[in-house]
């Protein structure tokens, strides 16, 4: 059998180009495209309907796609991916009190998901107590209520931190939270250099998108150094932040500004630990990056690789990093829980297994796929077996993990990474001109982008350009919910409230009280954050506190809306 | 014609303020006046600002399950001054079976998730006898 020659060579790619307008030509004679329908991607990528080798012409394969585990990464940051080790299935849970959630921790680890992810409740991801006047009404309803070390060795009993990995969302307070489960795992007799995890601790996309701050920009930016400094130094097997594009993207921003935002945040961290004094290659190694995985199946996939592209080629060559390791995008995934629906929420479970398909073929390291219930509440748990049941089906059942990026080389999937390789860098010129990505959020700028996209998607889903299905076409008239819901019961708040006062009679308040001094002396000087957060979480100091004591010192940040 | 001024409030913690923007710039285009409180609104800061800026309209939004408590908070505060006038509409991660303790403790309509913003700006039209703009 003869193999063809490559597609290289300048007559080959005339001749493609020749026979591709008669097609066009043929094309004319055909149905007209679907009305109304929107060929482009999120992005407002336009489609088109064929993609040939023209598309990608210039396309070099050891400059631009290269192989696994080898810079610059585009195809996967492992060399051997999922034939290796398959991704983590780490499922985001958490509701009512550590009890609770430890039940469903033990109950996901029971059927098969390899890591942990925590989700906490509002008051804890604004550092409040569950006794703390704003809580009322907010305690366990949307995550894990933790107030204090306390809940937190409670939220892992019976689960060993040396042989788990645990990802906390968490930003505003993540020293706080990091503290405490760093004093768990010690009072379960773990030291720190055997912990695996991550903290997002990510407060640009605070900033932007998420919205759970706490104090302003730059004591912010000091304690997330702070934290490079001490997991690479005490705590090395620890990801000390997780740049999320995520939350961005469910705010309303496009693929496109997810991945440009995202990165840019990302750099603007990698200068802000050279700034301190760091070795980029002391830190950059353990910095890991969050993704949204959305409906538009292939501009998710081109977006993850490039991504990777782009980190890689900025910290070689921008930041000048060594460590091959510092190259490496790492990423979690998470389906888009923007995308899911209220009406027929059994339809969600197909939009999740999509999308961590498309997470899958893009070579996340880690997934979590949402729950059919979640326009609605906390997942069930059998709607949590479920989102965990279709990662394994993937894994186990499609063939898909047993080839590394499967799409490389598609004329389709290379074009579309390099477009949004294109329109990243325009992203970051632009905010360049702004005066970096730090200027760029107080100007709202990003928000502003995002706002504006996600008013543009509305708009297109109202005119049908784009189609939810179930939502504005193939209704169900007079539809009734038919799913369980998941209730967190109001006793939460008040067992809550309980612990906290015996709490606060038990422990040594007189330790409490040097450690938040130290505290806030810390804050005031340069000395780094952790060690005075982690004698603050053993003397049972609590969340609230402790983040009163810091406020003092720092302030807190308020936004100006915008609409 | 009167102009209908509708204060739109993120309440509690909850910091998910994608849709209740989406919506606010649907009614602004839609002619009425509409201010945005920005997040963590209490309560008492929404009924205040109701009050102060003479709304006819107050829509809350409450991703984060705090809703019960909120609501029936802002309608009790609006009882208290006398100002029951004012017509409560909301949006959010609300559970059926609390969509019917709400309506039935004087919240005026709920949009779940996925609702159009044309439903929401024929609602508010029809409410205060606003003939549809050409």
């Amino acid at each position: 059998m003869t193999h063809s020659k490559p597609v290289k060579n300048e007559k080959e790619m005339d001749d493609i180009k020749k026979e591709k307008k008669k097609w066009e030509e043929t094309i004319k004679s055909k149905p007209k495209p679907r009305k109304g329908v929107a060929f482009e991607t999120i992005s407002g990528i336009p489609l088109d309907m064929l993609y040939t080798p023209c598309d990608i012409e210039n396309l070099n394969y050891l400059k631009d796609l290269g192989f696994p585990g080898e810079y610059p990464f585009t195809r996967s940051v492992r060399h051997n991916l999922y034939r290796g080790r398959l991704w983590t299935m780490r499922q985001f849970a958490g509701f009512g009190t550590a009890k609770d959630t430890n039940k469903r921790y033990k109950f996901l680890l029971e059927h098969g998901e390899t890591g942990l992810s925590v989700a906490f409740d509002f008051p804890t991801l604004y550092g409040r107590d569950s006794d703390d006047p704003f809580s009322e009404g907010e305690v366990g309803k949307c995550g894990v209520a933790i107030s204090s070390l306390k809940d937190m060795e409670i939220l892992f009993d019976g689960i060993p931190l040396d042989r788990v990995s645990t990802s906390m969302t968490i930003n505003g307070p993540a020293p706080m939270l990091w503290a405490f489960y760093i004093a768990a795992a010690e009072n379960q007799g773990v030291s720190r250099e055997k912990l695996i995890g991550t903290i997002q601790n990510d407060i640009l996309k605070e900033y932007i998108a998420q919205k759970s701050w706490l104090f302003p920009p730059e004591p912010s930016m000091r304690l997330i150094v702070d934290t490079f400094e001490f997991g690479s130094k005490s705590v090395p097997k620890w990801n000390t932040i997780s740049i999320s594009g995520y939350h961005i993207r469910e705010a309303g921003s496009t693929a496109l500004q997810e991945l440009a935002f995202t990165l840019k945040d990302g750099l603007t961290y990698v200068e802000e630990g050279i700034k301190r004094g760091l070795d980029v290659d002391s830190f950059a190694p353990r910095l890991s990056l969050f993704f949204d995985s959305h409906s538009d199946f292939f501009e998710e996939i081109a977006k993850f690789r490039a991504a990777r592209r782009i980190w890689a080629r900025e910290m070689k060559e921008t930041f000048g990093a060594k460590d091959k390791h510092s190259w490496l995008l790492r990423f979690h995934t998470q389906t888009a829980g923007v995308s899911l629906t209220a009406k027929q929420p059994e339809n969600n479970i197909v939009r999740v297994a999509l999308q961590a398909l498309a997470a899958i073929l893009g070579g996340t390291q880690s997934l979590h796929t949402n729950s059919m219930d979640e326009t609605w509440a906390l997942p069930t748990e059998k709607a949590a077996l479920i989102a965990l049941r279709t990662q394994q089906i993937i894994a186990y059942e499609s063939g898909v993990p047993n080839v590394i990026d499967p799409l490389g080389g598609s004329y389709f999937i290379e074009s579309l990474t390099n477009k949004l390789e294109e329109g990243t860098y325009e992203y970051f010129d632009k905010i360049d001109k702004l005066g970096g990505m730090i200027k760029a959020i107080e100007v709202n700028f990003p928000q502003r982008e995002l706002t504006e996209a996600s008013f543009r998607f509305q708009k297109s889903m109202e005119k049908k350009e784009r189609i939810a299905v179930g939502v504005n076409e193939f209704v169900k008239e007079g539809e009734e919910l038919e799913i369980p819901i998941l209730m967190i019961d109001k006793s939460v708040e008040e067992e809550q409230q309980k612990k906290l006062e015996s709490l606060r009679k038990e422990r040594d308040n007189e330790r409490v009280e040097r450690a938040l001094e130290q505290i806030r002396k810390t804050c005031d000087g340069n000395e780094n954050i952790m060690p005075a957060l982690i004698e603050a979480a053993h003397s049972y100091a609590t969340l609230g506190e402790i983040s009163q004591a810091m406020k003092d010192v720092f302030g807190e940040y308020e936004e100006t809306p915008i609409f | 014609m009167k102009s209908i001024r509708i204060l739109m409030a993120k309440a509690g913690l909850d910091g998910h303020d994608r849709g209740i923007k989406v919506v606010s710039r649907a009614l602004r285009d839609a002619g009425f006046e509409v201010i945005y409180t920005g997040l963590h609104q209490t309560p008492e800061m929404i009924v205040e600002s109701a009050v102060q800026e003479d709304v006819n309209l107050v829509g809350i939004s409450v991703l984060s399950g705090a809703h019960m408590t909120i609501f029936n908070k802002v309608l009790n505060l609006l009882r208290e001054k006398g100002r029951d006038d004012i017509v409560i509409f909301g949006g959010g991660i609300i559970p059926l079976e609390d969509m019917e303790k709400l309506k039935n403790i004087g919240v005026e309509k709920l949009f779940g998730p996925g609702t159009p913003t044309s439903e929401i700006i024929e609602w508010t039209q029809k409410k205060f006898n606003i003939e549809p703009n050409s």
